[in-house]
């Protein structure tokens, strides 16, 4: 069995990949890194924080490359002027959209919104800063959501759905009124279908799903839903 | 037979004419708010286990589209349109003038359940925004005078 492969070109650099590779799994195999922010290797892409915007020659727009399959002969940009200003724009709106006062933050110093910010430069933001007063549920055991500072990656309802199996979480609402739920919108200590595995608050990327009392830099294991679909294969049985 | 059983087994039906298929979720709702006229939790719990769905995957459909109702609306309902094109026009002062004179807020339904107070997205009558809509009729370029008087004229009615 031979796998087609398609070659491209990454700022310059020829690269060759199996057919149907997303552009940013391309550039992270030959080392050049896109900012993401929701996407989370071993779980399903979603496309939504345009973190990981690139530029392809030949069309004015830009395309994410988390969701978008390489093509042969493609000329990507991962960096330019205008992509580090988009990706500016894209953390600040994050920012602006909820309560994010990064001092009073359990996930202070171990936060990618944080880091991006950083990283990119982001000093203030140019938006109206909605303060939200969205409900903190701290009805679980020892599970907590910050829902003011939930940026919305759905990266914990995918873990729970894809890698637990249980789909405990969805978004009620829509655009900037939507809130992570437990099963029927129920406090998260009378939901019926959660495990209490942990494995929101591990991939969660901020402080909006922690563990009550225990320190951020402890409790969040980004790789847990890449270990778990690799562990799933299990090779050594075969 | 009591109402509520009746609508059980018209639900039911509905359910049964889509072989359960989770596909139908969006068909099934938007019967069942035909058939109850809002869509409570005990209704939603018990579509998701016919249907095999995870309850938060049925809230959250049934939250994303503001076509359906969680609420029990009240007797006589104002719906206003809160589009860009009517929110530009002032729909939003005009709603909340409803909300002061019956000290409700949107989604809610007066303590005696005569008036519910609901928004929706464009309605599709953009050229005659501001627009709001009383039980069944549709106020085009409405204004707060106009949309108080007719409230006060459905009430009355009852
Ligand atoms: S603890 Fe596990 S089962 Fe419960 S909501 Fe989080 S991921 Fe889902
Ligand atoms: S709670 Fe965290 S992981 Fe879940 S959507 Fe919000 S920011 Fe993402
Ligand atoms: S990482 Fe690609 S859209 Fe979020
Ligand atoms: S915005 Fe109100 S009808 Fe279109």
């Amino acid at each position: 069995m031979t796998a087609t492969t398609v070659t491209l070109k990454i700022d310059g650099l020829e690269v060759t990949v199996p057919e149907g590779t997303t552009i940013l799994k391309a550039a992270k195999d030959n080392g050049i890194i896109i900012p993401t922010l929701c996407n989370l290797e071993g779980l399903s892409p979603y496309g939504g924080c345009r973190l990981c915007l690139v530029e392809i020659s030949g069309s004015p727009k830009l395309f994410p490359a988390c969701i978008t399959p390489v093509s042969s002969g493609m000329e990507v940009t991962t960096q330019s002027e205008r992509l580090t200003e988009y990706r500016k724009m894209a953390v600040q709106m994050l920012l602006a959209e909820r309560t994010h006062i990064c001092s009073v933050c359990v996930a202070n110093d171990h936060c990618e919104l944080q880091s991006l910010a950083n990283q990119l430069g982001v000093d203030h933001v140019l938006f109206e800063r909605n303060w939200t007063r969205l409900e903190i549920d701290s009805s679980h055991d020892f599970l907590v959501i910050d829902r003011n500072r939930c940026i919305l990656c759905t990266r914990c309802l995918r873990v729970c759905d894809e890698i637990e199996g249980v789909h405990t979480l969805d978004l009620k609402l829509r655009g900037k009124d939507a809130q992570v739920i437990m099963d029927l919108d129920e406090h998260w200590g009378n939901s019926c279908s959660c495990t209490s595995c942990r494995k929101c608050a591990k991939v969660c990327p901020v402080g909006a799903i922690y563990i009550e009392g225990e320190p951020v830099s402890h409790t969040k294991h980004k790789d847990i839903a890449e270990f778990i679909t690799e562990r799933r294969q299990r090779k050594w049985k075969q | 037979m009591s109402k509520d059983d009746s609508r059980r087994v018209m639900l039911e039906k509905v359910m049964k004419d889509h072989g359960y298929q989770e596909s139908a979720l969006l068909e099934i709702l938007h019967k069942a708010q035909e058939i109850y006229g809002y869509l409570d939790k005990e209704l939603l719990m018990d579509i998701s286990g016919s249907l095999n769905l995870p309850p938060s995957h049925v809230f959250g459909v049934a939250t994303f589209y503001s076509f359906f109702k969680l609420k029990r609306p009240g007797q006589h309902i104002v719906t206003g349109c809160m589009g860009t094109a009517c929110y530009v026009k002032g729909a939003d002062e005009i709603m909340q003038a409803v909300e002061r004179e019956y000290n409700i807020k949107r989604g809610e339904s007066t303590p005696d359940g005569k008036l519910s107070l609901l928004v929706t997205r464009c309605i599709g009558a953009c050229a005659m925004a501001p627009t709001i809509i009383v039980d069944d009729e549709v106020i085009a370029k409405a204004t707060k005078e106009i949309v108080l008087q007719k409230i006060k004229q459905v009430l009355g009615g009852t």
